[in-house]
C-alpha cells in the first residue's frame, strides 16, 4: 500500500507537470482525487490494515493527497497565467492607428483674443459692459468732445441712418465711456467690447465692421502712470512676458494727454522689418487721460476725479496674436481656418 | 505733410540721421510715417557736356557722343536718344553707377562701339516732367525715320527728297543747321528746292530731335515743322521720334557736378502724420518749432522785409469789404505791379518738389511756397480782372456759378463764401481761385490774398462741392489769425527776391476780430498728479518756453502762443510737459484706490456657457456682418410685405450688399454655410452669437436682441443631430417644460422638418432643415440645417441652480415595450400617453426603435420604448412593475390606439 501511494504520487506529479489545458487538468484531478479516483481507491483499502498500521498509513495518504492538491493548484495557476498571457498577446493593438476623435468646435480667433483680454481686466475688478451698436451721434461724438467738423463725423467716414446725422452706427466703442459715466456710480472700472463700423472698403487690413474693446477707469488720483502700468500688463499677458512697449503722443478729442501704445515688433525685435514696415514697432492701441470736458459733460468734477481710457482693435490684436496675414480670413469663416484655433 | 530737411535746416539745424530724426519727432508727438532719401539710389551720376556727336557707324539711329564730365579726358558714350545736341548739359551715369530701381550701369559695347556709361532721361533719375516742366520733349516727325506700316504701300516714298510734296502745303525739307535760341527753343534752317531752285527758311521750333541732314515735313502755310500728330502718324511709323529722351539740363551747373545736387535730389523728405488739433504743424515753421524743442536747438526765424516802392497808391487801387465778418475774421492783401511771369528759381522749385508740390510759375510758386513755409494758404489773382478795383468777401448767391481753377463749373449757395469783385465771384474763399482771375503768362498786376476764414464754412463748402484742397484742409482746422500779415509780407519779399515784380507800399488788413491771447495758470502739482510724475516746476517752464509759451508778469501764468489754439486748460499743458519730458519717462504704476468688484453679468455668463455647449457639440464659432443686402430677405423666402423686414437702413452704405441692419441672422449663417459647402468642406457645423437690429428701441435706436444661430451641413447630418444639440443646450441651462411643436408654414424651413420649441409657453426658437428653395437661392443643392435661439428667451428659460436629489437606494426594474400604431401618431404623443398611464413608478422613458416593414401593416409603425420603473422606498417586485406596464399599455391603446406588438 505504501508503494501504491508512492507510485500514485509520482505518476500524478508527472502528469500534472505536463498538463496543457484546464480541461485536461480537471480530468487528471478526477482520475486521482475524484470519488472513483486512484487515491480514493487506495484509501478504501485502509480498512484492511491493522489498527497499528492505520495511523501511519493514514498520515501518508493525507500527505499524498495534500501534495496532489497543491500540485493541481499550481498547475491551474500556471495554466491561468499562460492563458492570460496568450489573451493579452492576441489583444494587442496598433497604437499608432489614430484615435476616434469626438468633433470639438472652435472658438473664433477674434473671440479667443477678446476672452483673454476680458479675463485680464475682470481679474483687476473691471465690469464688462455691452451696449448698442446703433448709437446716437451725440454719444459717439459730441459727448466725447469731438466737435462738429471732426473728420470722423464725415459721411465719408461713418454710417448714418438719418439726414440729420442723429443716429449712426457707432464708429468706436468709446460711447460706452459716456454710457458708463451716465449710469454707474463712481469709481468706475469697465471694459466694453463690441462691434464698430467705419466706411472702409474690405481689404487685407480694413473692414467696414470690426471689433474694439474700450477700457475706462475713473477714480480719485488716477494717473497716466497707472494707465501705462495697466496697458503694459495687458501687453505682457497678450504677447508674453518681457514684451517691450512704447508710448507716443497722439491726439484723440476725448483724452488729454493722449497716446498710442506700440509693441516692439516680434519679428525683428525693433530693428525694422517688413512686418513692422521698417519701424521696429507695431501700433497696438490708443489711450489717454479722460479729457476734462468729457468728465464735465457727464457731471463729473475733473478737479476731484480723473480717469483714463483706452481703445484697441480686436481683429488686429488677434491677427498679431495668431499671425494671421489677411483680415478677410476673419470674416470669411472657412472652417479650415476656424479649426486652426 | 512732407518736410524737406534742407528747408527745415534753414530754421533749425539738426544733423540727426533720418531714422534718429524720425524716432525723436515721433516720440515728441509729430508722428513720422516714413523718410525718403530722394537721391538715395543714385550714385556716380554727374553732369556732362556734349562735346561732339557722330552717327554710329553701324546703326541707323544711335549716336556716339564725346562728353566732358569734368575730367581731363572726355568720355565716350553711345546713346539712342535723338533730342540732344552738341553743347547740351546732360546727366551722365558713369561706369559703375547706380540709378533708382536698383539699376546698375557699367561700361560695354553697343554694336561694337565702346560706351562708358549712359545718358539719363528724367524717368531714369526717378523724376518726371512735373519736376522739370522743361524736360518735356517735342519730337518732329523725321522723314528719314519713316517706317511704313505696310512696306508695299508707303505713305511717304523711301526716296523722298527736299522739295517733294508730302501732302497739301506740307513739303519735305532738309535740316541745314540747328542751334539753340535760348528759352528751350531751336533756330532751324531748312532747305528745299522750289521752282527748281534752292530755297532756305529759318524758323523757331520746339522740336528737340532735329539734327543736320535730317529730313522733316515742313508746313509752308504755317511755317512749322510737323510733329507726328500733325501728320496723323502712328508712333510705330516713326519709331525713333518719341516724346522721350535725355534730360537736357537748363540748370546752372557745370560738367562733373553731382546730379543729385543739380536736380535737388540731395534732399531728404520726411512724411508726417499731423493730427487735426495741430494745423500749425502743417508748415515748415511749425515743424521747425517742434524739431527745435525736440532736439533742444535754437530756432532762427526770419522777419520778412519788403522794400516796396512800386508805382501807385494801394488804397486807391484796391478796396476790400467783408460784409460777413464772422465768416472772414481777417483779410490781408498786398499788390504787386509789372510782374514778369516766368519759372521760379531752381532752389524754390526744388523745395516745392521735395514737399510734393508741382512748380508752375514764379507767382503761383510763391503762394505755394509761403503756404508750405507759414502754413497760411495764399491766393494770387490777376488785378485786371478785379472789376472796380474792389474785393468783396461775401456769401455766394443761391445758384451763383463760378468756374474754379480746375476748370469745373461750381454751383454755389448762400452757405458758401466767395471772393468777388464788384460784379461777380472771382474765387471760392479758402478753397480755390476762379478761372476768371487766374495768373496767366501776360499777367501784369497781382493781388496777394492772405486771409483767415471760418473753418466750418470752408469745411462744409469743400465737402458739399467735393473739392477738398490743400488750402481748405488747413482752413477747416482753424488757423492762426496772426499769421496772415507775416505770410503776405513773405510773399512780397519773395517777389522782390526773385525780381518778379514791383511791390506796392502798404497793406490792406481788415481785422474783424481781435484775438485775445489765452493765459493759463501753470499748476505743477496738478500736472504731476495727472501724469503720475515728479517733474519740477523749472523743467515745466523750460518745456513751455521752448514751445513759445511766454511767461507773464503775473507769476505762475503763461501766455499760450497764437498758433496753439488747441491749448485751453491744465490737461493741455500737462500734455505739453509730458511730450517733452518723454512719455516713456513717465513711470509705470498699478492702479491704486478703491477696489471694485468686477465680473461678468448673468447674461454674459449665459453666453459663455452657450458657447461651451456649442463647441463641445462640434460647432465652430463664426462672425458675420451685421449689415446685409435687402435681397437676402427674399432669399430666405420672406414675403415682400412681411413686417419683420422693417430694418434700419444705412443712408450712405458702402454698397447695396451692406445697406440694411439685419433683423434675422439666418441669411448670414446660410451665406457662410454656402461658402463652406462651395469650398467642399465636409461636416460643417457653425454657430454665431450675434445681434439682430429691430426698430422700436429707445431714443429712436434699435432693439438689439442677441440670437444664437446654429448651422450645419454634411452628408450624414440629420434633423435629429441638430435637435440633439438644441436639446443639449436646453438641458445645459436646465430649461423646464420644453416642448417641440411641428411647424409647416415657416417660409425659410422645410414644411415637414421644422419645429418651434418652447419652455413653458414662451417660444425659445426654431430649428429645422432649410427649405430646399432657400438653400438653392444660396447656391446649395444639399440639406442645410439651422436653428435660431433667442438669447433673451434662453435667459428666461434658464432653470434654477441644481439641488442635490438623493441617489436611488433601491434597484429599478426595466421593461421594453413595442407598440404598433398609425403612422400619424407622433412619438411625442406616445410618450405623453406612457407618462399619463404610469402609476408613479415610471422614472424614465426612452425611445429605442421605430420599425416599419415586414410584419407590420402598411400605414402602421412599431415603436419601441425602454421603461425604467422604481420605487423610492422599497425594492419593486416584478408583479408591481407588470401592474404599471399594464396600465401604461392601456393608456397607449386608449390615447393613441397603439397596441402591444
Amino acid at each position: 500500500m505504501k508503494e501504491q501511494l508512492a507510485k500514485i504520487k509520482s505518476e500524478a506529479m508527472t502528469a500534472f507537470g505536463a498538463v496543457a489545458s484546464p480541461a485536461a487538468l480537471d480530468e487528471l484531478r478526477v482520475r486521482y482525487l475524484g470519488k472513483k479516483g486512484e487515491l480514493t481507491a487506495v484509501l478504501k483499502q485502509m480498512g484492511r490494515l491493522s489498527p497499528e498500521e492505520r495511523p501511519a498509513m493514514g498520515a501518508l495518504a493525507n500527505e499524498v493527497r495534500a501534495a496532489l492538491e497543491e500540485a493541481i493548484e499550481s498547475a491551474a495557476k500556471k495554466l491561468e497565467e499562460e492563458a492570460l498571457e496568450a489573451r493579452l498577446k492576441a489583444e494587442s493593438l496598433d497604437v499608432t492607428v489614430p484615435g476616434k476623435a469626438p468633433k470639438l468646435g472652435h472658438k473664433h480667433p477674434m473671440y479667443r483674443a477678446l476672452d483673454e483680454i476680458k479675463d485680464i481686466f475682470v481679474g483687476m475688478g473691471f465690469t464688462v459692459l455691452d451696449g448698442p451698436e446703433i448709437e446716437l451721434a451725440q454719444l459717439n461724438f459730441d459727448r466725447l468732445n469731438a466737435e462738429e467738423g471732426h473728420p470722423s463725423r464725415d459721411w465719408s467716414d461713418s454710417f448714418y441712418f438719418d439726414r440729420d446725422a442723429r443716429v449712426m452706427l457707432r464708429s468706436q466703442t468709446s460711447p460706452m465711456q459716456v454710457r458708463a459715466m451716465d449710469s454707474m456710480p463712481l469709481p468706475i472700472r469697465i471694459i466694453a467690447p463690441g462691434r464698430v463700423y467705419r466706411k472702409d472698403e474690405i481689404d487685407a487690413t480694413h473692414s467696414p465692421m470690426f471689433h474694439q474693446v474700450e477700457g475706462m477707469v475713473i477714480d480719485k488720483n488716477v494717473t497716466m502712470a497707472d494707465l501705462k502700468g495697466t496697458l503694459n500688463l495687458l501687453a505682457e499677458e497678450l504677447f508674453g512676458k518681457g514684451t517691450v512697449t512704447r508710448f507716443r503722443p497722439h491726439h484723440f478729442p476725448f483724452t488729454e494727454p493722449s497716446c498710442e501704445m506700440d509693441v516692439q515688433c516680434h519679428k525683428c525685435g525693433g530693428a525694422g522689418c517688413p512686418t513692422c514696415k521698417g519701424e521696429g514697432w507695431i501700433e497696438l492701441l490708443g489711450a489717454g487721460m479722460i479729457h476734462p470736458n468729457v468728465l464735465r459733460m457727464a457731471n463729473i468734477d475733473p478737479e476731484e476725479w480723473s480717469g483714463w481710457a483706452f481703445g484697441m482693435g480686436l481683429e488686429r490684436t488677434a491677427m498679431r496674436r495668431f499671425k494671421i496675414a489677411d483680415l478677410r480670413l476673419i470674416f470669411e469663416n472657412d472652417v479650415r481656418f476656424l479649426e486652426q484655433f | 505733410m512732407n518736410l524737406s530737411r534742407k528747408w527745415l535746416n534753414e530754421f533749425v539745424e539738426i544733423d540727426a540721421g533720418d531714422r534718429e530724426f524720425a524716432e525723436a519727432m515721433t516720440l515728441s508727438g509729430s508722428k513720422v510715417e516714413l523718410t525718403h532719401d530722394m537721391g538715395g539710389e543714385i550714385s556716380n551720376v554727374v553732369v556732362g557736356r556734349i562735346l561732339s556727336m557722330e552717327r554710329h557707324p553701324d546703326s541707323d539711329h544711335m549716336w556716339v557722343c564725346q562728353l566732358d564730365v569734368g575730367r581731363e579726358e572726355p568720355v565716350q558714350i553711345v546713346t539712342g536718344a535723338w533730342n540732344i545736341h552738341e553743347g547740351d548739359l546732360v546727366p551722365v551715369a558713369l561706369h559703375k553707377s547706380t540709378l533708382p530701381g536698383g539699376k546698375k550701369i557699367e561700361k560695354g559695347k553697343l554694336r561694337g562701339v565702346l560706351s562708358n556709361g549712359m545718358l539719363c532721361s528724367l524717368s531714369e533719375l526717378g523724376l518726371d516732367e512735373r519736376d522739370f516742366p522743361y524736360g518735356v520733349i517735342t519730337a518732329a516727325a523725321l522723314l528719314n525715320d519713316y517706317h511704313p506700316i505696310d512696306p508695299d504701300k508707303p505713305s511717304i516714298p523711301a526716296d523722298i527728297k527736299p522739295g517733294d510734296k508730302v501732302f497739301g502745303p506740307v513739303m519735305c525739307a532738309g535740316v541745314a543747321n540747328v542751334s539753340p535760341s535760348g528759352d528751350g527753343k531751336w533756330e532751324c534752317t531748312l532747305i528745299r528746292t522750289e521752282n527748281d531752285g534752292p530755297c532756305a527758311t529759318t524758323l523757331l521750333t520746339d522740336c528737340q530731335n532735329l539734327h543736320k541732314w535730317d529730313l522733316v515735313a515742313y508746313n509752308t502755310k504755317t511755317n512749322t515743322i510737323c510733329t507726328l500728330a500733325d501728320l496723323h502718324a502712328e508712333q510705330k511709323e516713326f519709331p525713333h521720334c518719341i516724346p522721350d529722351g535725355i534730360f537736357v539740363l537748363q540748370e546752372d551747373c557745370k560738367p562733373g557736378d553731382d546730379i543729385k545736387a543739380v536736380t535737388g535730389l540731395d534732399d531728404h523728405v520726411v512724411e508726417f502724420e499731423i493730427t487735426p488739433n495741430r494745423p500749425d504743424c502743417l508748415s515748415v515753421i511749425g515743424l521747425a518749432r517742434e524739431a527745435a524743442a525736440t532736439f533742444d536747438k535754437p530756432c532762427r526765424f526770419h522777419q520778412p522785409e519788403v522794400k516796396g516802392g512800386g508805382e501807385g497808391v494801394l488804397p486807391e487801387l484796391l478796396d476790400v469789404e467783408t460784409p460777413d465778418p464772422e465768416l472772414c475774421p481777417r483779410y490781408t492783401a498786398r499788390m504787386v505791379r509789372n510782374v514778369k511771369i516766368g519759372p521760379s528759381p531752381k532752389w524754390m522749385r526744388e523745395r516745392l518738389r521735395a514737399m510734393g508740390v508741382r512748380p508752375i510759375n514764379n507767382i503761383v510758386d510763391i503762394t505755394n511756397y509761403v503756404m508750405l513755409e507759414y502754413g497760411q494758404p495764399m491766393h494770387a489773382f490777376d488785378y485786371r480782372y478785379v472789376k472796380g478795383g474792389k474785393i468783396v468777401v461775401r456769401r455766394a448767391q443761391d445758384g451763383e456759378e463760378l468756374t474754379t481753377l480746375d476748370g469745373n463749373v461750381r454751383k454755389l449757395n448762400s452757405n458758401m463764401l466767395v471772393i468777388a469783385d464788384d460784379t461777380r465771384a472771382v474765387g471760392l474763399a479758402g478753397i480755390m481761385g476762379g478761372l476768371n482771375s487766374e495768373i496767366v503768362e501776360d499777367t501784369v498786376d497781382v493781388v496777394f490774398e492772405s486771409a483767415n476764414f471760418d473753418g466750418t464754412t470752408i469745411r462744409k463748402t469743400a465737402l458739399s462741392l467735393g473739392m477738398r484742397t490743400e488750402a481748405s484742409a488747413k482752413f477747416e482746422k482753424g488757423l492762426d489769425i496772426l499769421n496772415t500779415l507775416p505770410a503776405v509780407n513773405r510773399a512780397c519779399e519773395l517777389v522782390e527776391l526773385l525780381g518778379a515784380g514791383e511791390v506796392l507800399d502798404g497793406v490792406i488788413d481788415i481785422l474783424n476780430y481781435v484775438p485775445q491771447p489765452t493765459v493759463l495758470k501753470v499748476e505743477p502739482d496738478r500736472i504731476n498728479a495727472l501724469l503720475g510724475t515728479d517733474v519740477s516746476e523749472n523743467v515745466m517752464y523750460t518745456i513751455l518756453q521752448k514751445l513759445g509759451f511766454e511767461t507773464t508778469k503775473e507769476r505762475g501764468m503763461v501766455k499760450v502762443p497764437s498758433w496753439r489754439g488747441d491749448v485751453k486748460e491744465m490737461a493741455d499743458l500737462a500734455e505739453e510737459v509730458a511730450r517733452f519730458y518723454g512719455y516713456n519717462n513717465i513711470p509705470t504704476t498699478l492702479m491704486k484706490g478703491q477696489t471694485t468688484l468686477g465680473g461678468y453679468s448673468p447674461e454674459q455668463k449665459l453666453e459663455q456657457a452657450l458657447g461651451c455647449v456649442c463647441r463641445s457639440c462640434g460647432y465652430d464659432e463664426i462672425i458675420t456682418y451685421s449689415f446685409i443686402s435687402p435681397t437676402w430677405y427674399d432669399k430666405i423666402g420672406w414675403e415682400a410685405d412681411a413686417p419683420c423686414r422693417r430694418s434700419f437702413k444705412i443712408l450712405n452704405p458702402l454698397g447695396e450688399d451692406t445697406s440694411i441692419m439685419r433683423t434675422t441672422t439666418l441669411p448670414s449663417m446660410l451665406d457662410i454655410l454656402a461658402r463652406n459647402y462651395n469650398y467642399r468642406n465636409k461636416d460643417v457645423r457653425l454657430y454665431e452669437l450675434g445681434r439682430i437690429y429691430q426698430p422700436g428701441g429707445e431714443n429712436g435706436l434699435a432693439n438689439e436682441a442677441k440670437v444664437l444661430t446654429l448651422g450645419a451641413c454634411g452628408e450624414s447630418f440629420s434633423f435629429y443631430d441638430l435637435k440633439g444639440t438644441v436639446e443639449a443646450i436646453l438641458k445645459d441651462i436646465r430649461a423646464e417644460k420644453v416642448t417641440f411643436l411641428p411647424v409647416a408654414d415657416d417660409p425659410s424651413y422645410h414644411p415637414g422638418r421644422c419645429a418651434y420649441f418652447y419652455s413653458g409657453s414662451d417660444m425659445v426658437g426654431v430649428l429645422g432643415q432649410i427649405h430646399p428653395n432657400v438653400a438653392k437661392s444660396f447656391g446649395v443643392d444639399a440639406e442645410l440645417y439651422c436653428a435660431e435661439l433667442s438669447l433673451d428667451e434662453l435667459m428666461n428659460a434658464k432653470g434654477a441652480d441644481p439641488e442635490y436629489v438623493p441617489l436611488p437606494k433601491f434597484p429599478s426594474v426595466t421593461r421594453d415595450i413595442a407598440v404598433v400604431c398609425d403612422e400619424a401618431v407622433t412619438v411625442g404623443a406616445l410618450e405623453n400617453a406612457i407618462r399619463k398611464g404610469a402609476k408613479g413608478l415610471l422614472k424614465e422613458v426612452s425611445l429605442f426603435d421605430i420599425y416599419r416593414g415586414k410584419g407590420i401593416d402598411e400605414g402602421k409603425k412599431s415603436v419601441a420604448f425602454n421603461l425604467v420603473l422604481r420605487a423610492d422606498d422599497r425594492s419593486l417586485t416584478s408583479e408591481e412593475a407588470d401592474e404599471d406596464v399594464k396600465s401604461i399599455l392601456a393608456a397607449l391603446e386608449r390615447e393613441c390606439g397603439a397596441k402591444l406588438r
